[in-house]
C-alpha cells in the first residue's frame, strides 16, 4: 500500500473532473448539503421562535424572530456552569494526551528496542477497547479512587481512552522526521532527549495539532463517561446538561432549542478553524 | 548482550521503509558499527520514562477495567464490598438466553450490515462528485463534516423533537400536502429501526466521504488520463480504476463502521431511552448493558454483558482482519512480525 507514507501537510486537492460542473451536479450538491444542515438550522432557527409558533407550524420560519430564548439561556448560570465544566474536563484532557502521546509516540517512533512492537500493538489494540466494554469496571475503578463526582474522574479515563488514536497518528508522523536530521544532531552532540525537545517537538506541532483537536472534540461531546461518573448537577459536563436541561424543560421547546444550539458552537467552531488538520490527520491515520 | 557503550543513532529497520513505500529494492544494509541491537542502559532509563506515564494511564484506565469486567462477570456483584457470590457461568446463560439481548444483538446486526451497505454507497457517490471541478467545493467538504462534529447529545436532542408526532418533519409534510406520509417515527416498532438508520447515516457519512476523498487523492491522475485517452466513460473510469485503487480505504472505512455498529449507545439511548428502546425495536447490546447493569444496580450481570460485546466485537474484528484487512494492515497492526 503506497499510501502508507504520512505526508505532514494534507496535499493540494487533485481534481480529475470530466468537466466543471453541470447545473446537475451543483444541484445534487445542494440536496445534500440542505438534508445535511437542514436539521442544524431546524435547531438554531427553532431557538428563535415561540413555543406557540412552534405549536402551530412546526416547521415554519422564526416570525416574528424571539430573542428571549438565547438571552434568557445565555443570562443564566446554567449554561456557563457547564461551559466552564466541559472546558476544564476537554482542556485537561487535551493537554495530558499531548504530552503523554508525544512521549510515548517519540519512543515507539524512533527507539529501537525489543519490546517496541509489542508495546505498539497493546496501544493499537486499545481501538478495540471501546469506553462501552470498560465502562461498568471502569465506574468501579473510578469509584475506589474516590473521583466519582468530580471532574478529574472524567479526565484521566478520557486520556487513557484517546492515547491509541494519538499515538496512531503521532507514531508515523514522527517516523517521518528524516533520519539525517536526528544524525546531524547526534554528531553535534544533541541526546537522544535533547533531540525530542529540540527537533521532535517543534517538528511535531502539525501532528500535535491534529491529535489535540481530535481529542478537545471528542471530549467535548463524550457523552456515556460523564453519564456513569457524574450524577451532581454542578459538575455536568454540556451534554448531561443538555440532556438534563431538556427534560427539565421538556414543554418549552423554543428554550431547549436554543440551549441545544448555543452547546455546539464551540465544538463547531473548533473544526472550521482547523478542519484541514483533522481532514488531514484522519487521512494520515486511517493511510498510515 | 546490550553492551554498546553509548545510545547510537536509531537504525529504523529496513523493511519498515521497503514495506511502506512499497519499494522492492531493500535500501544497503547499515554498517555494523550502526546496527544496535538494543539500547544501552541510559537508552532503556529514557524508554521507561518517556512511555511509562502513558502505559500506566493505559494499563489503569483501559487494560485492567476490561480484565476486572471478565472477573466480575462470574458474580453476582450489586458493587459493594468484595465480590463473593460467585456464580460461574450464569450470567452468560442468562444473558445468551435473554430474549430481549437476542433482539438487541440482531439489531446491532441490522445497524451493522445496513451502515455498510446505506452509507457506503451514498458516501462513495457524494466523494466522486465532491472530487469533481466545481465552485464551492472546499466549503461544500466542510459542511458536509458538520454532522460528525456536533456532539450526539445535540443530534439526539434535535432529532428527537423534530421526529416527533407533532414535531418538524410531519409539519413540514403536512405543509407540502403529504399529510398522508406522517408518520410516527420514533415509536412505531416497524420503522424506528430504519428512523435510526437514517440518522446514523446523516451523522456518520461525512466521515466516510471524507475518508474516501483522502483515498481518492492517493490515486494516480495518469490513469485518469490515459483511460480518458482510450475513450473510457465517466463510469467505466470509476468502476475499472476508482472503485478498485480505493481498496484499502473501502476496506479500512467498513471496519471503522463494523466496530461502531457493534457498541453503539449514545443516540440510542438519548433518543430512545432505555426502557423506550427495547419497544421501538431500536435497543442495543450496549443500551441493554447499561439498563440491565448498571441501571439495575446489578454490576455482575453488567460486566458480563461487556464480555460478551467484547468478545463478539473481537470475533468480528479478527475475522475481518483475517480476510480482508490482512493486506492492508500488513506493516501496521502486524509490525512484530515484519522486523
Amino acid at each position: 500500500m503506497t499510501a502508507a507514507v504520512v505526508t505532514l501537510a494534507p496535499p493540494p486537492p487533485r481534481r480529475h473532473g470530466v468537466r466543471a460542473g453541470t447545473p446537475a451536479i451543483y444541484f445534487v450538491a445542494f440536496v445534500v448539503i440542505a438534508l445535511m444542515l437542514g436539521p442544524v438550522l431546524y435547531i438554531i432557527l427553532g431557538g428563535f421562535r415561540s413555543n406557540s409558533q412552534i405549536t402551530t407550524n412546526p416547521a415554519g420560519l422564526p416570525d416574528p424572530w424571539v430573542f428571549t430564548n438565547y438571552i434568557e439561556v445565555l443570562t443564566a448560570d446554567t449554561f456557563w456552569i457547564l461551559v466552564t465544566n466541559s472546558t476544564i474536563v476537554a482542556v485537561a484532557t487535551t493537554v495530558g494526551v499531548i504530552v503523554l502521546g508525544l512521549m510515548a509516540s517519540y519512543v515507539l517512533a524512533r527507539y529501537r528496542f525489543r519490546a517496541r512492537g509489542a508495546l505498539y500493538a497493546l496501544f493499537a489494540a486499545g481501538l478495540m477497547f471501546p469506553i462501552t466494554v470498560a465502562i461498568t469496571p471502569l465506574y468501579i475503578v473510578v469509584r475506589n479512587m474516590g473521583l466519582i463526582n468530580s471532574l478529574g474522574g472524567v479526565i484521566l479515563p478520557q486520556i487513557a481512552f484517546a492515547l491509541p488514536t494519538t499515538i496512531i497518528i503521532l507514531v508515523p508522523f514522527l517516523r517521518a522526521i528524516p533520519d539525517e536530521i536526528e544524525e546531524a544532531a547526534f554528531i553535534d552532540g544533541c541526546s537522544r532527549l535533547g533531540f525530542f525537545w529540540r527537533m521532535v517537538l517543534p517538528l511535531a506541532v502539525p501532528g500535535v495539532i491534529t491529535v489535540g483537536i481530535l481529542a478537545f472534540i471528542g471530549s467535548w461531546n463524550s457523552y456515556l463517561l460523564p453519564l456513569f461518573l457524574l450524577n451532581d448537577n454542578a459538575n455536568f459536563t454540556l451534554p448531561l446538561g443538555v440532556q438534563a436541561f431538556s427534560s427539565q424543560y421538556s414543554v418549552d421547546t423554543a428554550k431547549v432549542l436554543a440551549f441545544t444550539s448555543l452547546s455546539m458552537i464551540p465544538a463547531l467552531a473548533f473544526f472550521s478553524l482547523f478542519e484541514r488538520r483533522i481532514v488531514g490527520g484522519l487521512t494520515g491515520a486511517v493511510k498510515g | 548482550m546490550h553492551t554498546s557503550e553509548t545510545p547510537k543513532t536509531d537504525d529504523r529497520p529496513e523493511t519498515d521503509l521497503a514495506q511502506r513505500t512499497g519499494g522492492g529494492d531493500t535500501p544497503p544494509p547499515a554498517t555494523p558499527r550502526r546496527r544496535q541491537r538494543g539500547l544501552g542502559w541510559s537508552g532503556r532509563f529514557e524508554v521507561a520514562v518517556l512511555v511509562g506515564p502513558a502505559l500506566i494511564f493505559f494499563i489503569g484506565f483501559v487494560i485492567f477495567p476490561v480484565i476486572m469486567a471478565a472477573y466480575y462477570g462470574f458474580f453476582n456483584w450489586h458493587g459493594y464490598g468484595p465480590a463473593i457470590d460467585f456464580v460461574g457461568l450464569k450470567n452468560y446463560v442468562t444473558i445468551l438466553t435473554d430474549p430481549d439481548f437476542q433482539e438487541a444483538l440482531g439489531h446491532n446486526a441490522f445497524i451493522l450490515v445496513m451502515s455498510i451497505v446505506l452509507q457506503g454507497p451514498v458516501a462513495l457517490l457524494l466523494a466522486l462528485l465532491l472530487n469533481r471541478k466545481m465552485r464551492g467545493q472546499s466549503i461544500i467538504r466542510v459542511l458536509i463534516f458538520v454532522p460528525y462534529v456536533i456532539a450526539e447529545v445535540v443530534v439526539g436532542t434535535g432529532f428527537s423533537l423534530m421526529l416527533a408526532t407533532n414535531g418538524a418533519l410531519n409539519g413540514l409534510l403536512d405543509n407540502l400536502g403529504l399529510s398522508a406520509l406522517t408518520r410516527d417515527w420514533l415509536a412505531d416498532p416497524a420503522l424506528a429501526i430504519w428512523t435510526l438508520m437514517a440518522i446514523l447515516t446523516w451523522k456518520y457519512v461525512g466521515f466516510a466521504v471524507i475518508l474516501f476523498l483522502a483515498g481518492l487523492q492517493g490515486i494516480p491522475e495518469e490513469l485518469y488520463e490515459a483511460a480518458a485517452i482510450d475513450g473510457a466513460t465517466y463510469w467505466q473510469i470509476q468502476r475499472r480504476i476508482t472503485i478498485p485503487l480505493l481498496g484499502p480505504t473501502l476496506r479500512i472505512w467498513a471496519f471503522l463502521s463494523i466496530i461502531g455498529a457493534l457498541q453503539l449507545f449514545d443516540l440510542v439511548y438519548i433518543i430512545w431511552g432505555q426502557y423506550i428502546s427495547g419497544v421501538a425495536g431500536t435497543s442495543t447490546m450496549a443500551t441493554y448493558m447499561v439498563s440491565n447493569g448498571r441501571n439495575a444496580g446489578n454490576f455482575g450481570y453488567g460486566s458480563a454483558v461487556a464480555v460478551v460485546i467484547f468478545l463478539i466485537s473481537l470475533t468480528v474484528a479478527l475475522i475481518y482482519q483475517r480476510f480482508v484487512l490482512r493486506r492492508d494492515t500488513a506493516g501496521a497492526l502486524t509490525e512484530r512480525n515484519t522486523r
